[in-house]
């Protein structure tokens, strides 16, 4: 543990999590960077079950959640509601504001500088 | 007031039915949307009975979180949250109340606070919504649940992943509320108004 703050990245996909993840580190390697793909069983798909548990384990009590699309959300959301942590959820642009999250969270730009800027990515309602 | 052995039947029937209509699902899934909804409601059907099928229940909403939960962890797509969220909230509901139009609207609340749907923008809502009032008239019939599902065909879906489509997914039924009409469908099969 780096920083105040801890990213999860999910994807429907394990590769795309796991993907961002990598482009991620190179930026930020004293952020703590979670990413969860795919069902527990492999498939396309999102997993309440394994989102929640990847967000209780962070050790960070702030956590930083991204995510590629609809059901992804929902299964955030519902994590969310059941979680200690304090969790705040980005409708921006999946890559491009995970990137741009963690390179200002890496450079100790302050919170409120950050998410002005990540607001500006926002894509998703 | 509703039952448990009545409830059991139900699930078992909406099981049945989404199995048995799996490809006509994810038809029209495929039509709209990522063509997996017949598959994902299978085999949430399938860990849904395993885990109630046998367990005694003392109690309404025991029963119904066991249900949301299920439909959450193992359905793969939207319609995990959605269905789970609609269970978990009839739990909830369940505390206060035994009448069945309060917990299907309560489910109805569940779906809409997850999904953030609204009347006419072709979803499982659409089929939900004629259906609750139904309920609270006393009148829920087999015509209610098919004509609110033809209704959606002429909706343009600006919800969902069908939204994408935009004015190309006007003509298809939505398959969020074809489930949902087999969900209702089994409830009055089942006999749980009957109480």
């Amino acid at each position: 543990m780096g920083k105040e703050i801890g990213m999860l990245v999910v994807s429907h996909v394990n590769n795309i999590a796991n993907g961002l993840s990598t482009l991620l580190d190179q930026v930020a390697k004293d952020v703590t960077i979670v990413p969860v793909g795919g069902t527990g069983d492999g498939e396309v798909g999102t997993d309440y079950e394994r989102i929640q548990e990847a967000m209780d384990a962070f050790e960070e009590d702030k956590v930083w959640a991204f995510y590629d699309l609809g059901s992804a959300k929902m299964n955030l959301e519902m994590a969310m509601e059941s979680t200690d942590k304090e969790v705040r959820l980005f409708d921006t642009a999946f890559i491009e504001s995970a990137y741009t999250a963690a390179s200002l969270l890496q450079a100790d730009v302050g919170e409120d500088a950050i998410v002005t800027q990540l607001d500006e990515l926002k894509v998703k309602e | 007031m509703v039952e448990i052995a009545s409830l059991k039947k139900w699930i078992e029937l909406f099981g049945e039915k989404v199995t048995e209509n799996k490809e006509q699902l994810n038809k029209l899934d495929s039509d709209i949307g990522d063509g997996d909804h017949g598959s994902n409601l299978t085999r949430g059907a399938a860990a849904v009975k395993e885990k109630v099928s046998d367990a005694e229940y003392d109690n309404l909403s025991d029963f119904f979180k066991d249900v949301g939960m299920t439909l959450v962890s193992k359905v793969g797509g939207a319609s995990g949250p959605l269905y789970g969220s609609a269970f978990i909230s009839m739990a909830k509901a369940a505390k206060e109340s035994d009448d069945a139009a309060s917990l299907i609207e309560a489910g109805l609340e569940g779906i809409q606070k997850r999904g953030k749907a609204e009347a006419g923008e072709k979803t499982m809502v659409d089929e939900w919504i004629p259906v609750v009032e139904a309920l609270k008239n006393g009148g829920l019939t087999q015509e209610v649940i098919q004509d609110s599902l033809e209704k959606t065909k002429d909706m343009k879906a600006t919800k969902g992943r069908a939204s994408y489509l935009g004015d190309r997914s006007v003509g298809h039924i939505d398959p969020g509320a074809q489930s949902s009409a087999y969900l209702f469908e089994s409830l009055l099969e089942a006999g749980v108004l009957n109480g």
